[in-house]
């Protein structure tokens, strides 16, 4: 028997779960709403929720004062690049640990996951020190490797997790027929596995965008993203909501959208496959 | 059944990405607790070329006993269990209310979930400007409609103020793991108890609650990890003043700083031990799952 609900009980849970939902968007939205009004209007008390003449003049403001497509621009290469490289690293561990077994994959799995747990402000100073000797500071290809060996683990654990839900009889199979290593990649594997790389591509765009303790402390003028960018904003001069409202609004409107398609893959990504 | 050939084939696959993850965790590891056994001052003329002079143990006790370390322990300690505890409590009823059926779930959904995408030197700048700015924030204007005087968050309630941007931030992530738990709760046990007239409360606690306790136990671990190296939220809005100085910051103010680099290496080992104490126990959850 279905559970039947009465219409009384789910106007109540609709009104409660709208409530709460507003409330949390809530400083997004007012972020947004600020960001197309002029600065005397972002601080008008009462605040204006509706009536206010909408202006775009803080975008273009935003773009003149400090080359914000620059920091985009820097955000995409580090974030796309590092997901790339690491996927290309990920898919043939991922494959051989989901595939051929050993008694030690396990080992190696969890090894993987603990360097992850490495505290970044542990070996802060190293890392300076190596990126100094090799003149890597302030580069976008220095900072995109080590987003990528950050996020490495979680790319191969998510790869691996959908690796293993592809049935091990249908390789049997293929090999049966005479199919090598390579077809047997490329034919029968790879158009399996794609929605899982799709989707561990997505989530790992995402944590690589909003990476902010090594994109802070390894760029300065030349390589910054845009959480960089968005910290420069932590010394107000004059009035600046609106400003700075804009600027919020540019750096996560690209993965507010990401992240709603990735919502489902987000559980499994961040738990290991501990959470389906 | 894998052939002595796919066996090999297969070591040469992995190697890339564990020789990449071996190196980026030794190199740096090798050198941080070399420098926490030395005394290293650049701006004094230490330099790696010149040779270091080893002082044994004198940082990491130089460490412990200096007048900041409780201090930021004390301050790591509530702000981690802070936001645990509201975004576990919080995520559990609000992951109870979106499993009922109501009007809109896929937009409520969605909205719920946005914060966890928000960058974090967005979130915490929104928060200190927009919505705690004394004068002009959201709160000031709400406490002003009431009649109250507003509070100066970031510096009176730093560290509450701060706990409460990190739970707005952390918050999507328990609720949407949580419910993912809840949905896979056996509806019909839980109708069984209802006609048995189990009051809900005592439904809560007997069934939901223990199917929740292996989700619950692994938002705990993961968010205690990346809790304990908050970073930017911090950087942004008071720049560890008011209280808000964590053992991150700490060592990161001895490195960077006070260019004090034996000091803040010794600081770092300790955090890495902190934060192995912690995978180890997440290690195991996830390990007895990959048996299963």
């Amino acid at each position: 028997m279905a559970r039947s609900v009465t219409t009384q009980r789910k106007a109540l849970t609709t009104v409660a779960a709208w409530t709460i939902a507003l409330i949390i968007f809530f400083p997004i939205y007012w972020t947004i709403l600020t960001s197309f009004k002029t600065e005397a209007q972002a601080i008008n008390d009462p605040p204006l929720f509706f009536a206010f003449d909408w202006t775009l003049e803080n975008y273009s403001v935003v773009q003149e004062r400090s080359d914000y497509m620059k920091f985009l621009w820097n955000s995409v290469i580090i974030a796309g690049g590092s997901t790339v490289l690491g996927i290309l690293i990920a898919i043939p561990a991922a494959w051989s640990m989901a595939f051929v077994p050993s008694q030690r994959t396990k080992d190696i799995l969890l090894w993987m996951l603990s360097t992850k747990m490495l505290p970044a402000v542990g070996v802060l100073y190293p890392i300076s020190l190596i990126f100094v000797k090799f003149d890597l500071l302030d580069t976008r290809g220095g900072l995109l490797v080590v987003i990528m060996l950050i996020n490495l683990p979680i790319i191969v654990w998510m790869l691996y997790t959908y690796f293993r839900e592809i049935p091990g009889e249908i390789l049997e199979a293929s090999r049966m027929d005479g199919a090598t290593l390579k077809e047997e990649l490329l034919y029968v594997l790879t158009p399996m596995a794609i929605p899982g790389i799709a989707s561990t591509l997505l989530l790992n765009f995402i944590l690589a965008w909003n990476e902010a303790f090594w994109t802070l402390n390894l760029t300065a003028a030349n390589a910054a993203p845009l959480t960089a960018f968005i910290a420069s904003y932590s010394s107000p001069e004059g009035l600046f909501f609106a400003k700075l409202s804009a600027a919020s609004t540019m750096a996560i409107a690209p993965i507010l959208i990401l992240g709603w398609f990735s919502q489902k893959q987000l559980v499994r990504g961040l738990t290991f496959g501990a959470v389906k | 059944m894998a052939t002595k050939a796919s066996r090999s084939a297969a070591r040469i696959m992995m190697a890339p990405a564990v020789v990449l993850l071996l190196g980026w965790m030794l190199v740096p590891l090798i050198m941080t607790l070399w420098f926490s056994f030395t005394k290293y001052l650049p701006l004094r003329g230490d330099s790696i070329e010149r040779g270091l002079d080893w002082v044994g143990f004198s940082n990491y006790v130089r460490f412990i006993s200096s007048s900041s370390f409780w201090p930021a322990v004390h301050t790591t300690l509530i702000m981690v269990g802070g936001v645990l505890l509201i975004t576990v409590v919080l995520g559990i009823l609000l992951a109870m209310l979106l499993d009922q059926p109501f009007w809109g779930q896929g937009v409520v959904r969605i909205l719920v979930i946005a914060p966890f995408f928000v960058m974090p030197t967005v979130s915490a700048l929104v928060w200190k400007n927009m919505i705690m700015d004394p004068v002009n924030g959201i709160f000031a204007h709400l406490w002003r409609f009431f009649g109250a005087e507003p509070v100066a968050w970031l510096q009176d309630a730093s560290l509450s103020s701060i706990i409460m941007i990190v739970s707005w931030q952390w918050l999507p992530f328990a609720t949407l793991i949580l419910l993912t738990a809840i949905q896979s709760l056996d509806s019909e046990q839980v109708e069984a108890a209802e006609m048995d007239g189990a009051p809900s409360l005592k439904r809560f606690w007997h069934i939901v609650l223990p199917h929740l306790a292996r989700a619950i136990t692994i938002v705990i671990l993961i968010q205690t990890i990346f809790l304990l190296s908050i970073f930017a939220e911090i950087f942004v809005t008071t720049g560890g003043a008011f209280g808000t100085r964590t053992l991150t910051y700490l060592i990161f103010q001895r490195v960077i700083d006070s260019q004090n680099i034996g000091l803040g290496s010794a600081g770092g080992v300790y955090a890495i031990i902190l934060a192995n104490i912690v995978a180890i126990f997440l290690m195991r959850i996830v390990g007895k799952n990959l048996d299963a």
